[in-house]
């Protein structure tokens, strides 16, 4: 699996696939896109590095535990959907907009983000679960 | 007061997530857990004191109306079975305390109980069939996640099998949901009620239903369908295996009892004459592996599955007698199969051995748990004056009154065979001397001994008080299984009157 | 078309069954991920299937247009196809564990949760008889 064309060329493809997950996740505000599929493309960039580098290097690279970004994801996802609530009279995941300097900023951009970090977290743990060698199983009870 | 059933669900998935933030502080995450413990208590409480005064409580998700958004119902049923998740819940957090307490079980542990708590409440409350779906699958990852935790060779064999057969009945229920779409175009049960009654092809109508019968079987561990009970279920941690046993098989059964009073009844005759042999075999098989056995837990899964059978007769049989019946055994049941998983948990860690041959002298060094198994035991077995005798009485009576007399023969025979099963273990396991070959565990400390056997005390105690004062649960129930037996009320607080009443004259249903 | 599609879902049905009977751990786990697709498509047919536009409003446009697909099959998919997506993955990792652990693929020999005793029957275990 780790040979030398593959391990040069995910250098290359690992950042552009990133900039392009991150494109498609803010187009998916007016088009087709958004946080799942955005998601979906980020983690096909970690898994080519899982692949071509160890498990560890990539533990060092995302620097937080991948099951920390999913709740952190799911945290922000919830959030988004309790500001509905909390400015005025909405219900939850009711939209709220801002604007910036022309570019409009909502609820629903937070909820992608959200959901891009959940496909993110969720996919790297898979991963990495598979590449790292199995974990002790506790001595005890084990017959 | 609608944000109670909101905050049913979310409060628990809340706290599964900052669970996960928490990993790895063992007793952060424990008392985040036990504070959401208690706060869904609360909750739960009062959510079926508002219902019990005000009627149905309706939420619609986003303020989208009705037939097209996702609406959250509470009637009786649901905020019976809301309170009863969360009074397991409680229990199994506490339980847990002591029984799950090495540093690398316990940050498995909390998180997925609490999306499993969410996710069971999520399954009650919701009016929507697809949304049940969406909950039955957040249920089977939490629980999947629950049952491989620790890792050893029989939870992997276990989960393999646990996790094969649920997919396959989730599957089955999704395509059941795609038919059933395409047949009416809607997705609310309380549209769908009226909705299938205009729907010409009848026959395939029956097809759908048997997609249901077998996908909810699967889940809830009926006779042909149950393999993956007791296959998986005395594998994991016995915190995880008393919540399991309570909740997980009666999220199945509560689903039939939902979709066969409001969806599916244009041909009671053939769907629920299924059902009632269902029933019988469910409850046969399920004693009869339950009297082959020799270790606690297996003896235990096995009599789930034929307790399973009482409730899906309740639901087969189709009066309102016989609701009510299924609405209250599954109240009582509930409480008490989880107790059992406690108290053998109990007898594992006070003892040393869960296998009847090298399990004794309980009753002589552990006077209190003795007793505390004779509760929830001889409950399970219909012994008057304890809860399971008026579950078992009110099924029995119905099937009596529609002269279904063979059924509640077997329901008889099982229960005089479920009580051999328990004198069985109380022989064997309780009363017996320690056989001179086992060795005696570690005594535990004061503090974990009250951890232990808290939960275990309090079920029991909820046990005695069912069986002593049968009124009040008997009123919730007969409230409940009145309720699912004429849904018109349902229907209305989830339409609103004028789009019941225009939907239900049949005229002008335009797409 | 409905008729192509509805044969296309009864072979996907059969070849899933088909591999989900196979004694290989392996090949259950991609019978399960072809069946759920399976699912998927009979939703998509349920919604109807005709030449449409598909559900978006035109910029400037308050409502959709005339002729637009129904959206909700659609809806229903992807939230089973996201679904699915995360439970197969879960159950690779599971599958491979169990690989590794148990050092089979093959469901039949896997007695480590139901141990076969010595004389049992199909269940694996007797009561009261000799160990």
């Amino acid at each position: 699996m780790n040979t030398l064309i593959l391990r040069e060329t995910t250098r290359v493809l690992f950042t552009l696939i990133l900039v392009f997950s991150v494109a498609t996740l803010l187009r998916g505000h007016d088009a087709p896109g958004g946080g799942f599929v955005g998601g979906l493309i980020a983690s096909i960039a970690c898994s080519l590095y899982v692949f071509v580098a160890d498990p560890k290097d990539v533990r060092r690279l995302v620097r937080t535990d991948p099951l920390k970004t999913a709740a952190a994801g799911l945290s922000l996802a919830v959030l988004s959907g309790l500001i509905g609530i909390l400015s005025g009279g909405g219900t939850f995941l009711s939209g709220q907009w801002v604007e910036i300097g022309g570019v409009k900023l909502g609820t629903p951009l937070l909820f992608d983000f959200g959901v891009y970090l959940v496909v993110v977290g969720a996919v790297l743990t898979f991963v990495l679960e598979i590449k790292e060698p199995a974990p002790e199983p506790p001595a005890r009870g084990d017959k | 007061m609608s944000w109670l059933l909101a905050a049913a669900i979310v409060l628990p998935l809340a706290c599964g997530i900052l669970g996960l933030l928490l990993r790895p502080h063992r007793a952060m995450q424990q008392a985040v857990s036990l504070v959401a413990g208690i706060a869904h208590l609360g909750i739960a409480t009062s959510l079926l004191v508002t219902v019990w005064r005000e009627g149905i409580l309706v939420v619609q998700v986003g303020g989208w109306p009705a037939p097209f958004g996702i609406t959250l119902v509470a009637d009786h049923l649901s905020a019976a079975m809301v309170l009863i998740t969360s009074v397991m819940g409680a229990a199994t957090i506490v339980y847990a305390l002591c029984d799950i307490d090495e540093r690398a079980l316990v940050k498995d542990f909390h998180p997925p109980l609490q999306a499993l708590i969410g996710a069971v409440c999520g399954a009650f409350l919701t009016g929507d069939i697809f949304n049940l779906y969406v909950w039955f699958e957040v249920m089977l990852i939490a629980s999947l996640a629950l049952l491989i935790s620790g890792g050893r060779k029989a939870q992997l064999d276990g989960a393999v099998r646990y996790a094969a057969l649920s997919l396959v009945a989730t599957t089955l229920f999704l395509s059941g949901i795609g038919l059933l779409y395409g047949m009416t175009g809607t997705l609310n049960m309380a549209d769908l009620h009226l909705r299938v009654q205009q729907v010409e092809n009848q026959g395939l109508l029956s097809v759908v239903a048997i997609l249901f019968i077998v996908a909810f079987g699967i889940k809830a561990a009926v006779f042909p369908l149950f393999f993956w009970l007791p296959a998986s279920y005395h594998t994991p941690k016995v915190a995880v295996s008393a919540i399991f046993a309570g909740l997980l098989t009666k999220v199945g059964v509560y689903s039939m009892i939902r979709v066969f009073t409001l969806i599916f009844t244009h041909d009671v005759g053939y769907t629920h004459g299924i059902l009632l042999w269902t029933a019988g075999l469910t409850m046969v098989t399920g004693v009869l592996g339950a009297a082959s056995h020799n270790e606690l837990r297996r003896i235990l899964s096995f009599h789930i599955i034929s307790q399973i059978g009482y409730m899906v007769l309740g639901l087969a049989l189709f009066t309102p007698l016989a609701l009510v019946g299924a609405v209250f055994y599954i109240l009582h049941h509930i409480i008490v199969k989880a107790n059992l998983f406690f108290v053998a948990g109990a007898a594992e860690r006070l003892s040393g051995s869960s296998d009847l041959k090298t399990l004794g002298g309980v009753y002589r060094e552990q006077p209190l748990l003795a007793a505390l198994f004779f509760v929830p035991a001889f409950s399970l077995a219909g012994f008057p004056p304890l809860s399971g005798f008026w579950a078992k009485l009110l099924v029995i009576k119905a099937s009596v009154e529609s002269q279904q007399y063979w059924i509640a023969a077997v329901a008889l025979a099982v229960g005089l065979l479920t009580m051999y099963s328990m004198t069985k273990i109380w022989v064997n396991g309780i009363w017996k001397a320690r056989p001179a070959s086992a060795e005696k565990p570690p005594p535990l400390s004061r503090a974990n001994r009250a951890l232990l056997l808290g939960p275990i005390i309090c079920l029991a105690a909820m046990t005695l008080a069912i069986g002593l004062w049968p009124g009040p649960l008997y009123d919730l129930a007969e409230r409940a299984g009145h309720e699912v037996m004429d849904p018109s009320n349902y229907v209305e607080a989830v339409l609103g009157r004028s789009e019941t009443a225009a939907l239900g004259a049949g005229a002008g249903v335009g797409e | 078309m409905e008729t192509v599609i509805a044969v296309l879902v009864g072979v996907l049905m059969a070849s899933s069954v088909y591999l989900m009977l196979r004694r290989n751990l392996v090949r259950f786990v991609l019978g399960l991920a072809l069946i759920s697709h399976t699912a998927n498509l009979l939703i998509f047919s349920s919604g109807g299937l005709q030449a449409r536009f598909p559900p978006l409003i035109t910029p400037g446009e308050l409502v959709p247009g005339p002729d637009v697909a129904n959206a909700l099959p659609q809806a229903l998919m992807l939230t089973a196809i996201v679904i699915s997506f995360s439970v197969f993955a879960f159950l690779l990792v599971l599958a491979f564990r169990t690989y590794q652990r148990l050092e089979t693929v093959d469901p039949d020999s896997m007695r480590s949760a139901e141990p076969m005793a010595a004389g049992a029957g199909v269940d694996g275990s007797v009561s009261g008889g000799p160990q």
